[in-house]
């Protein structure tokens, strides 16, 4: 199904809707801290990538704008392992830059569906992560995500996500917020 | 001391309404002022005034050897690389013949960055307002980096424009070391390898391959840069030999483990049964601010990997490097976490990385990092690296976020009216230090604690603000007085112990 195909009638809708709300409620999962509930909704072999964007000439955008995942260095390149690794680690008390703990909102907007192989389905959105910190501490993470979703018998699940923040230098001193 | 300097307050017939502010001429000794060696102490306005750190832009970092970037990010004629020296935005370029410049990223007519990509090959810049355009074709023009087209050359100038004097401003004095490229705006400072000294031994263990061979490292595609709301300084310290911070910063990552050995085991990977952070290690410090959180002596093998694949890259690495320096008679430690005076901090170990704190404001830096692998280390050896580099270091790695966090409310704590009445405390090991085979060199006495470090840091770092001139910044580096006091303390010491009885002749 090529991206313009989007007037498929009820059936895509009905799933545009249900995979929608998994992403809704998959943030939501993150915003509340509920994250090993978060956790199960990722496929083992879900992967998490959000390259380093760089500042390049027009031709050049679409092949060079930001790092290659799997083999350059990225702000994230990683798998499910390690994502578990950083959930472990906010549980700890005493990693301080989530002590005390931020104020995160996950907005997901402009879902779409790109491609239905199924029992996979690719979707293509827009992101916008919001923290406040302590007081005045306040970051924006937005940009582009591509995700990839598989139906299992036991529910939804991510199996690839895929970031582009709209950001070459970093403005916020950390990522210590998924994505 | 303030004296009045404004030209016109005597003679200008205004002087009495005039709201100007008069110009107050500079202490010349402000900077050291602020840096109490005897009681070890530093005042905050070090991180938070923003006249010193204008003195820091002015006579710091235009007369420091500052890294500019990695050879291997330019390896081709024409490939360029952006980045920053101090206060300027610099381009590292090579040209056709392969020779690496570095030149200022201001077109001489109006000032407009020439360049505004991080990086790309070209063989010419051409700046954006005017179309005044840059040369990197040392065929066309006398020097690369030269003035080469001119729109209306004829019309506007009559032709007269010289454009040899035109040309981007090169920086004076580029050095690559091994790869690692440095850079000095000041053509009197003192030569790269007499800047860096004895310092040199960390710098090699960063650029030579794991193995030992010479430079034989490049870099990975990607620079990390984020910007923190906190002074530069905090960021050169903390890699200059503060080991102290990392049981209470680090204690989240330390208690997940995320390094060479997996779960549960040390954040670096270090062999259990070779000491670790707990015995050896003993900071090094040099009389011309640059400091290391270990010594050449510190001699622990590379970490035991999970995967007997990375064991067996990294075992035979080790052999082959302790048989290559043990036949030059040199030591297997120094690897860091260690800074070169004043923004340049660098790993040569788990992880290998390389950063530098961009200073901004008193209050806001920049920070970009680097990671670095062999050359010739096979795939899944350098995907291994890429993986533990990125969950490690930068603002996404598990180790590094909580120092940005402790950075910037420090910063928020510190730079009230009332808290910067009150010095930071830099007392520890103060008079413990001990003597180094190294030239002008100390160690301290203690693995983790000893801020000997921090304190020559900050001592170089005031005779340098001060505008202390080459020749006095090299004379009085030339011999390192602790030294002396060490070597009193040791007498007196021994002295006592013969008073007391303790010893028996």
């Amino acid at each position: 199904m090529s991206s313009a195909d989007y007037s498929m009638g009820p059936d895509r809708w009905a799933l545009l809707q249900e995979v929608s709300e998994f992403l809704f409620t998959e943030a939501d999962l993150l915003d509340e801290r509920r994250y090993n509930e978060w956790l199960d909704l990722l496929a083992d072999d879900y992967q998490y990538s959000v390259p380093l964007r760089m500042n390049v000439e027009y031709a050049d955008a679409d092949t060079r704008g930001e790092t290659k995942a799997g083999s350059e260095v990225c702000w994230f390149d990683e798998p499910k392992s390690t994502v578990e690794l950083r959930v472990m680690q906010l549980a700890t008390g005493v990693h301080w830059a989530e002590e005390p703990v931020s104020r995160v909102s996950h907005l997901v907007t402009n879902v779409r569906i790109e491609e239905v192989s199924w029992p996979e389905v690719k979707l293509s959105s827009r992101f916008l992560v919001y923290r406040n910190r302590v007081a005045d501490e306040t970051d924006f993470f937005v940009g582009r995500r591509k995700d990839t979703l598989r139906k299992t018998d036991d529910g939804w699940k991510v199996v690839r996500r895929y970031l582009l923040l709209d950001q070459t230098v970093l403005l916020a001193k950390n990522l210590s917020v998924f994505l | 001391m303030t004296t009045n300097i404004c030209p016109s307050s005597e003679t200008c017939p205004t002087s009495e309404t005039c709201n100007t502010p008069t110009l107050q001429a500079v202490d010349p000794h402000r900077a050291r002022s602020l840096v109490d060696l005897e009681t070890g102490q530093i005042s905050r306005e070090v991180f938070f005034n923003q006249e010193i750190f204008d003195l820091e832009m002015k006579n710091l970092f235009p007369r420091s050897w500052l890294f500019v970037g990695h050879a291997t990010q330019i390896p081709n004629p024409g490939d360029y690389f952006s980045s920053w020296m101090g206060s300027d935005p610099v381009l590292l370029t090579r040209d056709v013949d392969g020779g690496v410049y570095v030149l200022l990223n201001s077109c001489r007519h109006r000032g407009m960055k020439v360049c505004r990509y991080d990086e790309g090959n070209t063989m010419q810049f051409t700046c954006p307002y005017h179309a005044w355009s840059y040369s990197m074709d040392g065929s066309l023009v006398n020097v690369p980096g030269d003035l080469f087209g001119v729109p209306h050359m004829k019309a506007a100038y009559s032709g007269k424009l010289e454009k040899q004097d035109w040309g981007l401003v090169r920086c004076p004095k580029v050095y690559n070391y091994k790869g690692l490229v440095f850079a000095n705006w000041d053509e009197n400072a003192e030569d790269f390898l007499d800047y860096v000294g004895d310092f040199h031994w960390w710098l090699d263990n960063l650029a030579d391959a794991f193995d030992g061979t010479p430079g034989d490292t490049e870099v990975f595609h990607g620079v990390l840069k984020w910007r923190i709301k906190s002074n530069w300084k905090f960021v050169s310290e903390n890699f200059l030999g503060d080991t102290y911070h990392g049981a209470s910063t680090h204690a989240s990552v330390e208690a997940i483990g995320i390094g060479p050995g997996g779960r549960g085991k040390r954040r670096h990977g270090e062999r259990q049964d070779q000491g670790g952070h707990s015995t050896g290690r003993m900071k090094t410090s040099f009389r011309n601010g640059h400091g290391a959180s270990d010594n050449l002596a510190y001699e622990i093998a590379y970490p035991e990997f999970v995967e007997p694949e990375m064991n067996e890259y990294f075992d035979q690495a080790w052999a082959t490097r302790k048989e290559r320096l043990d036949a030059e008679g040199r030591r297997l430690g120094g690897r860091g976490p260690a800074t070169m005076f004043p923004n340049m901090s660098f790993a040569a170990g788990f992880p290998r990385s390389i950063l530098v704190a961009h200073p901004i404001s008193p209050t806001e830096t920049e920070v970009w990092r680097w990671f670095l692998t062999d050359k010739k280390a096979p795939e899944h050896v350098r995907e291994w690296l890429r993986q533990y580099y990125m969950r490690y270091g930068g603002p996404a790695g598990m180790t590094e976020q909580d120092d940005m966090e402790n950075w910037d409310y420090a910063t928020q704590a510190s730079k009230g009216v009332v808290a910067q009445r009150y010095p930071y405390n830099y007392q520890q090991g103060l008079g413990t230090e001990q003597l180094s085979e190294l030239d002008r060199a100390v160690h301290s006495n203690h693995a983790i604690s000893g801020e000997v470090n921090a304190r020559a840091f900050y001592r170089r770092w005031s005779e340098f603000v001060d505008n202390l001139g080459w020749d006095e910044l090299i004379e009085i580096a030339k011999s390192d007085d602790r030294i002396e006091s060490i070597i009193r303390r040791q007498a007196e010491e021994a002295a006592a112990e013969v008073a007391a009885g303790k010893v028996n002749n």
